[in-house]
């Protein structure tokens, strides 16, 4: 329970408007988008200024309260779920651009900016900001930072890791910290970002984070393979890779979704295809059509049994709208989904792909398999009913099958949706028990009351 | 009060549609009152988590849900972009009504809704009053809009600067019509609703002068009631019903192919609402509100997939004029009527449509959300305006006379010289001078 006395401190730091101690009000930061079980805040902030958020990390250690930050609160894996109580901290009304740096082409944002406000605001000034997560329209620059979140560009965009320059960000005692610069090369101290950057909030709290832009690609062409069997579509995302085209985005989409797509959005996706293909190719004109052919041709090698070029603005957008589609349509085949993130080196796709089918069938559960294939990073998403008790036992048996099967194939338990409370148990069995240990101290050294979003991915 | 297990029994009915909501989030990037407070309980995401709390017997007293549930302007923008189809507006209304049914309606929405709006001539009675009253209490503020604001420092209007009461409503003008149509043309039903009927007669002029010019048949039978979307809003399912019936039997009457109304409020809510709470009915009640709510459709719709638009020629000399649209959410995001609107005014050759930017983001105005939340309603509202001014029109017009009404405060607040009209006035003007 939060006293009296503290909610004035608190109230006093961010103002009582900006305090939110009801039940009715504290239910609701209660849960993310993680299929988790919910608990309660002893009290939300949501602090205005930077320095007020800074003051909220310190009052919090001197006092020794567990704290969560929380940007939109879509992350899938319980990163904000205060499961130790506390104070949940809101960044949403620390929304500021506070440069958009045209010469040396980087940006400094505030933690709570939302990722497709950035990435409109530069692109109004020919820049680029590629990293796309699907929850790109409410999710926050600093969660994205904070999950090292990816999106469908991350093949030769790479993902959020790659564009941040530098942070300034709160210890736990609410003092300042400065990583990293606005230079494109930089090699003071340590690499503080690299350590921050998929932190879940359990080292810091960032509060002006900088990135770097690109320019913007002049031209880009879509287009769809569709193939008869899913062996060979992954011999196609390999073959491309092979023959040095780095797609932006190489996307795949098995039966059971694009079944789902087409049963909800009548896109005109071939029902029977075993395996989709979506990809698009940017950069100068020149290129763009060089590579485009190139891509057209392996397909076909590859066994492609059609070839969908988007010829026009509208029909690229049809392409894209059919993938952004894929997890609503599936959304709406049960009232519940579970979306996995298991990753495995690309090459290891079709065998990855058979593994997640085979589960499908030893549990009688509904999986759909789309994701980015360019990436290896498949998103296995299992269609189920949470009320269920007998069905959810099985969901929870092949989840850790998809992680066995992912770590068996050398990859990993999660390519972009981090580890939070949801594979913070199963992170030693990719790692190793001595990875855990030297991550605990690491945390013990740097926050020695646990109280920085305590219990996320090392557990504890 | 009953007890909260009983409350949670009548919760459990929604519990199919609640466990939908997968809490991805994606409501926040729509939510215009989200957008002004930036607090989860604002956002249906969060709303629905209460519900869902209140079901679990999360709460002892459902008093702080109940207030959360109806700052909420049920625009429907979440609902027509959730990724998992949450049938949000359903489980609002039918939260409203167990709520409303548990712990009783204020007693001023009680005496407004089951003492007035549900006995249509009493509340006939009563505006008329109020019309001639307005004039002692309020002065003109800006001519171009027809905005009025308080004289005296009254409570109830504030700072407000509304759209007066007509001196004469529509009813008085135009009690009823029953014409029958031109060789090959369809019987359209009217059905006026009471924001054209109170404060707009001379935009029921108007489609009634289209609806002509069409050689259309149009059925418009006297005593017409509220469409029930105050009540319902409300949680009371009583006077709704009663409502529902009126109307129902009124309309009955008649004879018609399409029932036609220039209100996106009234369209959404005889097509959608209607069937969506009356579902615990009689089959044969539901029958007769399936079969009315599937004739029913918005004045644009009607005009251009129906009967098509006539051509125009130019009345005026000069530039035409910089008119932009704003979409109304129950036209756009509840029924997808969106083109249709477009095509009427642009209709009329002295028209020139410029789109403002974010053209269907909601206006703040959520019926009786401006009454209870005016400062965020007005929040709400400044953004259209700024959105309205950028894009350099000097009429604006939109489908929906709630919406006409809060976009005419904004502006008239803002000092803004830009008339707001009804598309169909536009076209209307056009035609003004064929046979
Ligand atoms: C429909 C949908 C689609 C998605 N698609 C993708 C996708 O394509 N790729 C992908 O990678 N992810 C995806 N996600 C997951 C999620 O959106 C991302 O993880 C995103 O980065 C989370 O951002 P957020 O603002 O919601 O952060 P939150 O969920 O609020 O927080 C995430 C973590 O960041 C920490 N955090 C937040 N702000 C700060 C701060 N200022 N300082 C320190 N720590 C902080 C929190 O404590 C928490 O641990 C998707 C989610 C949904 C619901
Ligand atoms: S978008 Fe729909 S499913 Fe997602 S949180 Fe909002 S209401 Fe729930
Ligand atoms: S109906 Fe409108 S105001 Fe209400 S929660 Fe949905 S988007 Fe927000």
């Amino acid at each position: 329970m939060i006293s009296q006395s503290l909610l004035e401190e608190f109230q006093a730091k961010v103002g009582a408007d900006n305090v939110f101690s009801e039940d009715t009000d504290r239910l609701t930061y209660s849960y993310d988008a993680a299929v988790l079980e919910p608990v309660m805040p002893g009290l939300v902030v949501r602090p205005a200024t930077g320095e007020a958020l800074g003051q909220v990390v310190r009052l919090c250690n001197q006092n020794r309260i567990a704290l969560t930050v929380r940007g939109a609160g879509t992350n899938l894996s319980g990163g904000t779920i205060p499961i130790a109580g506390g104070v949940v901290v809101v960044t949403n009304a620390l929304n500021r651009i506070e440069e958009i740096n045209e010469q040396d082409m980087y940006a400094v944002v505030q933690p709570g900016v939302v990722t497709a406000k950035l990435a409109a605001a530069v692109e109004a000034k020919g820049l680029f900001y590629p990293p796309d997560p699907g929850s790109q329209a409410v999710s926050t620059l600093g969660g994205n930072v904070a999950e090292n979140a990816g999106g469908l560009r991350g093949l030769k965009y790479g993902v959020t890791r790659d564009y941040v320059m530098g942070l300034q960000f709160f210890d736990v005692d609410g003092q300042p910290i400065k990583t990293g610069s606005r230079t494109v090369k930089c090699a003071t101290g340590y690499n503080l970002t690299g350590l921050m950057v998929g932190s879940e909030g359990t080292l810091g709290v960032f509060n002006k984070i900088t990135l770097k832009l690109i320019p913007l690609p002049q031209d880009r062409k879509s287009m769809v393979a569709v193939f008869d069997e899913m062996g060979s579509a992954s011999e196609a995302v390999a073959a491309i890779i092979a023959s040095h085209v780095v797609p932006a985005t190489l996307e795949i989409m098995d039966n059971f979704t694009i079944r789902a797509v087409e049963d909800y959005s009548h896109a005109g996706l071939p029902k029977e295809a075993a395996a989709l293909l979506l990809i698009e190719v940017d950069g100068h004109p020149a290129q763009v059509a060089d590579d485009a052919a190139k891509v057209e041709t392996i397909c076909r090698q590859m066994g492609a049994a059609d070839i969908r070029v988007a010829k026009t603005a509208a029909e690229r957008d049809k392409v894209w709208a059919a993938r952004r589609t894929a997890l609503s349509a599936l959304a709406k085949l049960r009232p519940t989904l579970v979306l996995e993130d298991a990753t495995v080196p690309r090459s290891r796709i079709p065998a990855m792909v058979k593994a997640i089918q085979a589960i499908s069938a030893r549990y009688g559960l509904a999986i759909g398999t789309f994701g980015h294939a360019g990436d290896g990073n498949l998103h296995p998403t299992i269609l189920t009913d949470r009320r269920d008790k007998a069905e959810w036992k099985k969901v929870e048996a092949a989840i850790t099958d998809i992680f066995d099967q992912a770590l068996a194939l050398g990859g990993t338990l999660s390519g972009e949706h981090g580890t939070g409370i949801a594979k913070s148990c199963y992170l030693e069995k990719e790692t190793s028990p001595a990875t855990i240990l030297y991550s605990r101290r690491l945390k013990a050294a740097l926050d020695p009351n646990n109280i920085l979003n305590p219990g996320k991915i090392i557990g504890g | 009060m009953a007890s909260v297990k009983e409350l949670t029994r009548l919760m459990k009915k929604l519990e199919d549609q609640l466990v939908v909501c997968m809490r991805c989030g994606m409501c926040q990037a729509v939510c215009p009152v989200f957008a002004q407070t930036g607090r989860e309980a604002d956002v249906a995401r969060g709303k629905l988590a209460l519900l869902d709390g209140l079901m679990q017997e999360m709460f002892k007293d459902p008093q702080g849900v109940c207030e959360r549930l109806n700052r909420c302007l049920l625009c429907g923008s979440c609902a027509a972009n959730c990724p998992s189809g949450v049938s949000v507006m359903e489980i609002f209304l039918q939260a409203r009504a167990i709520l409303a049914g548990f712990m009783g309606l204020p007693p001023a929405k009680k005496a407004i809704l089951r003492g007035m709006l549900a006995h249509p001539e009493l509340f006939d009675h009563v505006m008329a009053w109020g019309a001639k009253f307005q004039k002692i209490f309020t002065r003109e503020v800006n001519d171009v809009i027809g905005t009025s604001c308080a004289r005296i420092n009254s409570p109830l209007i504030g700072d407000r600067h509304f759209r007066g009461l007509a001196e004469k409503p529509f009813h008085r003008l135009l009690p009823a019509l029953d014409t029958a149509p031109a060789k090959g043309r369809p019987r359209a039903a009217f059905f006026v609703g009471c924001l054209l009927d109170k404060f707009f007669p001379d935009i029921a002029q108007a489609v009634v002068a289209v609806l002509q010019s069409h050689a259309v048949g149009i059925f418009m039978p006297p005593g017409q009631a509220c469409c029930g979307i105050p009540a319902v809003s409300a949680g009371d399912t009583q006077t709704f019903g009663k409502l529902v019936r009126h109307n129902l039997a009124l309309f009955e009457a008649g004879r018609f192919d399409y029932l036609v109304t220039a209100c996106a409020t009234c369209t959404s809510t005889i097509r959608k609402v209607w069937p969506m709470m009356l579902r615990e009915e009689t089959a044969a009640l539901r029958a007769r509100v399936e079969k009315m709510a599937a004739k029913t459709l918005d004045v644009n719709q009607f005009l251009v997939d129906e009967v098509g638009l006539l051509t125009c020629d130019r009345q005026k000399d000069g530039e035409p004029v910089a008119v932009t649209y704003h979409d109304p959410c129950h036209l756009k995001k509840s029924l997808g009527v969106a083109a249709q609107p477009r095509a009427v005014i642009t209709a009329n050759p002295d028209y020139r449509l410029i789109e403002m930017p974010e053209a269907d983001a909601c206006c703040g105005m959520g019926g009786s959300f401006n009454l209870q939340y005016y400062e965020l309603s007005a929040g709400i509202g400044r953004r259209k305006r700024d959105n309205i001014q950028a894009s350099g029109a000097v009429v604006v017009a939109t489908g929906c006379p709630a919406c006409m009404l809060q976009i005419s405060d904004t502006l008239s607040r803002a000092g803004d010289r830009v008339a707001v009209r009804h598309p169909v006035q536009l076209y209307a003007e056009s035609l003004r001078s064929k046979p």
